[in-house]
């Protein structure tokens, strides 16, 4: 058996091409990316009495708050869904996404002892932090359906209609969006980490400008619905309400979602390559 | 060591790190580097970068904690990394592991690779023992499938069986460390990376440890050890490379490097390279201990007997708190042998100006083994000034025609004592 001398596995220059990423590598990982999510699963519901019924419990508490506060004293508009549903599914969407991105941004901060110590493809940490996070999103979907079911016995009609085939696309979005957001804003703290402190309150400036609170029809000044239809998350949402909730009227929001589509794909890319970038070195400055 | 067998080629290999706090200079400097490299030039702040002293301040804020090292590394070879604290010998070990790249240069590795930084990576406190079993492996790079049949045996190696499903923030750190070393030690790479894991854990632990290290060597695979504890070195690995100041200085048998580095420990006791007093107070300026060994002869044999001269300059002296200059003799296991000090019994002072204290150890004491010696000075009770391994020597049995050559005794010494016998008439 005659090596060839050049046939080197691993290979480390100072100079990489640029985008040198290796899904062959990631897929070697797949075993530590699962349990990574066990471990998540299992970490966070340690020592607490409910356990997993909290994933029920936080939703449920701010969809209530949310349908006092902006539903009975503001008396916000719902677009004609009962109060608690039509919030219920804009939290449960926004939820997922924005655990996304807060979870994986802090990924190389919160890991460096571990990134310090070994080397595995940095990405499978913040790619558990997705998986583990659509577990949660499933979850709170069923509770979501089964309040669409009680209105349904109590007599007020909600069935979802045929758009609900773009889920799957929705999803991926959501997830690449979040993950995209998370890994570029992780990518900027590992120097200086002055982001960090942004990260919770443009998140929160992020939900206010989607239509969580208030159905994107409620929004009668043209530039002010532009403002929202340029958060990525709004066409998302918004369609994921009108499938879910049996929405009436005509679909009008291919373009929206056309736009969200490729926002996502940029904005992965190019986190993907500078988390690419930083995960070489950052053990440097973080 | 060049061709088929090669599985480790380390070229041109340079690691800048820059020092002091990240603030506006910093984005500044990143500004610069980004505006030179979209003309295409070189990086400005490699060129401010210099050797990386620790002792010495610097005039610029970039050192080279790696400068063109070069090396390769054979099939089955066994090679120790050695050199004084801030060598640079984490630096390559972070490299090779691939936890941070290079600033220049490159390396390529062929075969699997696990790096040993640490024992128990990854460990989460909440999991159980068996959650962080497979935890840990798959971190460093084992699959589901291979943990799962080693489970058992790394199980026994770890000796917690008892706890395997109690959460591992209840373990003592004695157990956390052998469970960790357990997974670890049933990884099974072609090149295996180590750092001084050993360091942690009893006598015990470190001999099982370093028993399972040969074992992995025995086995034609490959491994980097790296330490600063020169005789793990010497009894594992067949080749070592010597660093200093972030450039390799030594490359050959472990014996000879090993060699050279007790010699070039030995330099800091050199009159050009007196240290001073480490804490500050009145002891701050202008007040120097210099060490040396007076035989000059790094092997003796047992009976020969050791000299040790101290070189203390003081100002002025304390009648009520004299300086105490306390010698502690170190053996492998890193078991204080003795510790002596010119105030016990028959009380030696020191005076202003030069003074030069000698020790003098007496022969037929210490057993066969290499020993290294600490100084440290005391006063009012609060040590002043530490330096440890200022020197090394080895003891040889002196073999003698007709009797057995027993290599070492049981004992830490093996001192030469009376015997006699009476007979009844």
């Amino acid at each position: 058996m005659k090596d060839n001398d050049e046939s080197w596995d691993i290979e480390v220059t100072a100079r990489q091409s640029l985008f040198s990423f290796r899904f062959s590598e990631v897929w070697r990982y797949r075993d530590l990316l699962v349990l990574f999510v066990k471990r998540d699963f299992a970490a966070i519901y340690k020592q607490t009495l409910l356990g997993p019924l909290w994933f029920f419990i936080q939703p449920m508490l701010t969809a209530i708050t949310m349908t006092v506060v902006f539903g009975r004293i503001a008396g916000l508009d719902t677009a004609g869904y009962p109060k608690i549903v039509f919030y219920l599914s804009g939290i449960t969407a926004w939820t997922y996404f924005s655990e996304c991105l807060i979870k994986t941004s802090s990924t190389f901060v919160a890991n460096q002892s571990l990134f310090g110590k070994v080397y595995f493809p940095r990405i499978i940490v913040p790619l558990s932090v997705v998986v583990s996070n659509v577990f949660r999103f499933g979850i709170q979907l069923l509770m979501l359906f089964g309040l669409i079911i009680y209105y349904n016995i109590a007599g007020i009609r909600i069935v979802p209609n045929e758009y609900l085939l773009l889920f799957p696309v929705l999803l991926v979005l959501m997830a690449a969006l979040g993950l995209g957001f998370g890994m570029f804003l992780s990518s900027l703290t590992t120097k200086y980490r002055d982001l960090q402190f942004l990260i919770t309150f443009g998140v929160s400036l992020l939900m206010y400008l989607s239509p969580v609170i208030f159905p994107l029809t409620a929004v009668k000044d043209p530039f002010w619905r532009d403002v929202l239809i340029a958060n990525p998350m709004t066409s998302i949402i918004e369609t994921f309400r009108y499938a879910v909730l049996g929405g009436q009227g005509e679909f009008t929001l291919w373009l929206p979602l056309a736009y969200t589509t490729g926002f996502t794909i940029v904005l992965f890319m190019g986190s993907l390559f500078m988390f690419n970038r930083v995960q070489r070195s950052f053990m440097d400055t973080v | 060591m060049s061709g088929m067998n090669t599985v480790i080629r380390v070229e041109n290999l340079s690691k800048q790190y820059r020092l002091g706090k990240v603030g506006v200079g910093t984005l500044v400097e990143d500004f610069q580097r980004l505006w030179h490299k979209m003309r295409g030039k070189e990086d400005p702040t490699l060129a401010l970068a210099e050797k990386n002293d620790r002792s010495t301040v610097g005039e610029s804020n970039f050192v080279w904690a790696l400068r063109d090292i070069n090396f390769e590394v054979g099939r089955g070879e066994v090679l120790g990394i050695i050199g004084k604290n801030g060598a640079g010998k984490s630096t390559l070990l972070k490299i090779l592991s691939r936890v941070t790249e290079p600033t220049t240069g490159s390396i390529k590795i062929k075969g699997k690779v696990a790096s040993l930084l640490e024992v128990g990576t990854g460990f989460h406190p909440d999991l159980s023992g068996r959650e962080n079993i497979f935890l840990n492996g798959a971190v460093l790079g084992m699959t589901r499938a291979e943990i799962k049949s080693k489970f058992d045996e790394i199980v026994d190696f770890s000796g917690v069986e008892r706890y395997i499903d109690t959460p591992v923030k209840r373990y003592s750190s004695g157990m956390k460390v052998r469970l960790g070393f357990a997974v670890a030690a049933h990884l099974e790479p072609e090149i295996l990376i180590v750092d001084e894991v050993l360091a942690v854990g009893d006598a015990e632990f470190q001999r099982k440890c370093l028993g399972k290290m040969k074992n992995v060597a025995g086995h034609g695979r490959t491994v980097l050890f790296v330490s600063h504890n020169i005789f793990a070195m010497r009894s594992l690995c067949s080749r070592a490379l010597l660093i200093d100041s972030g450039t390799i200085v030594s490359d050959g048998g472990a014996d000879e490097v090993a060699n050279e580095y007790i010699a070039a420990t030995r330099l800091i006791g050199d009159d050009q390279h007196a240290f001073q007093w480490e804490t500050g107070g009145d002891f701050s300026d202008g007040r120097y201990v210099r060490a040396r060994v007076e035989t000059g002869d790094e092997l003796i044999t047992i009976d020969s007997g050791i000299k040790v001269r101290v070189t203390v300059d003081m100002k002025e002296i304390d009648a009520l708190d004299p300086v105490a200059v306390v010698i502690h003799l170190v053996n492998e296991e890193d078991v204080i042998v003795f510790s002596t000090s010119n105030l016990q019994y028959n009380a030696v002072l020191l005076e202003a100006g030069s003074n030069e204290l000698t020790c003098g150890i007496p022969a037929h004491l210490l057993n066969s083994g290499t020993y290294r010696i600490r100084i440290a000075a005391v006063k009012a009770g609060r040590q002043i000034y530490r330096q440890d391994d200022v020197l090394s020597f080895t003891v040889n049995e002196k073999s003698e025609p007709g009797i057995a050559n027993y290599n070492r005794r049981s004992g830490i010494v093996r001192p030469r004592l009376e015997w006699s016998a009476k007979r009844p008439v």
